[in-house]
């Protein structure tokens, strides 16, 4: 593939090894003379200095022919921009955004920037998983973020540990889809039994979700 | 009115000072230094925060406002605020300064009204040069775009 990374920080720099090592054609845009500099010594040629957002920069670096423009700088307002110039004004089919703050990746959404990497949100993510008194784990944001897939994994002390489904009243808008036992997926039949271990994968509207605590919280 | 301002620079302090006088208005800035620049007579409220930050923009009051006028110093701030304000808020009446003619030409389309002060100087600057009577400043927009394409 043809790809454009902008933004030559840390992200932007590995990720554009790791990409030119898969065999992509790559091409790393860093705004910052000095920065640029430093990067040319270490990556030569596929380094370019200039404004991801500058349309004449973009144009003379072939924009048109590229498959994917990656917005990789620190700053989400830099990230957004990039973006939306390179569909809207260049023809570009795919982009991807790195997005710092994750209260901003339903905004970038329905800006029409449907890829969206935040590491806040994966890392914020991974230490709720961590924390074993919340066994509450987004998986994923739908419908722009109104809806969300949680998990939830039952402990010894889950009072729901030995009930069935049908026994079970969650808070309005909010609904069981499936139960993983072991490596085996199961459908919420109203009697199921669930045990200890079971992992309980629930729909529910985003603003809702905190409810959910009170129903599978130990006794 | 209620109207928020982000970016108290020269335009942002100057237009905040001219409405506060009889319109509800709040400035929001990165650094509360640039707020010197208010001066005495500004009447309205003040606000340190990044304005591209969803919880800074709703503590200004964007909800519910009925003008944004975004003067910050960056181009690209300036426009995801304004996007924010229109499309998150449904701020009625969005106002952005941008300072590439181009930028401001593919976001002129989202509903925000985009003035370039880039084009705007430069047409006013020949206009005045050339003995003719000032463009509008769509005019000026549109003639800087298409010296640039013909140039490219």
């Amino acid at each position: 593939m043809n790809i454009i990374v902008v933004g030559g920080g840390n992200v932007g720099y590995y990720l554009v090894k790791d990409l030119k090592a898969a065999g992509h054609s790559v091409i790393l845009m860093e705004k910052d003379r000095q920065r640029a500099a430093r990067l040319y010594e270490d990556l030569g040629d596929l380094v370019r200095q200039g404004d991801g957002c500058e349309s004449r920069t973009m144009q003379d670096l072939g924009i048109g022919q590229c498959d994917l423009v990656v917005a990789a700088t620190g700053e989400d307002e830099d990230n957004l921009i990039v973006c939306q110039m390179a569909l809207e004004c260049f023809g570009v089919k795919r982009t991807i955004a790195r997005v710092n703050s994750p209260a901003n990746e339903a905004l970038f959404t329905e800006l029409g920037i449907t890829t969206t990497v935040s590491s806040t949100r994966i890392i914020f993510n991974l230490i709720e998983q961590e924390i074993e008194t919340d066994h509450i784990v987004p998986l994923a944001a739908l419908a722009r973020g109104n809806l969300e897939v949680v998990s939830v994994e039952l402990s010894d002390h889950s009072k729901m540990v030995g009930r069935s489904i049908g026994e079970i009243t969650l808070p309005a808008d909010a609904h069981i889809v499936a139960i993983l036992r072991g490596d085996k997926g199961m459908l919420p039949s109203p009697k199921a039994i669930l045990q200890a271990g079971d992992v309980v994968l629930t729909l529910v509207k985003t603003d809702r979700e905190s409810e959910l605590h009170h129903v599978f919280d130990g006794h | 009115m209620r109207i928020v301002i982000i970016g108290c620079g020269r335009v942002g302090s100057t237009v905040a000072r001219l409405l506060s006088a009889t319109h509800d208005v709040t400035i929001v800035d990165r650094t509360s230094d640039s707020f010197r620049r208010l001066g005495t007579s500004f009447k309205g409220k003040r606000l340190v925060g990044p304005a591209t930050d969803m919880d800074v923009l709703r503590k200004a009051g964007v909800e519910g406002a009925d003008a944004f006028i975004a003067v910050t110093d960056g181009d690209n701030r300036n426009i995801m605020a304004s996007q924010m304000a229109k499309r998150v808020f449904n701020v009625p009446t969005v106002l952005t300064r941008v300072y590439d003619p181009v930028r401001a030409s593919v976001f002129q389309k989202h509903g925000i009204h985009v003035l370039c002060t880039t084009s705007m100087a430069a047409g006013f600057f020949r206009d005045i040069i050339e003995g003719n009577a000032c463009d509008t400043f769509s005019e000026q927009l549109q003639a800087y775009l298409d010296e640039s394409v013909q140039k490219a």
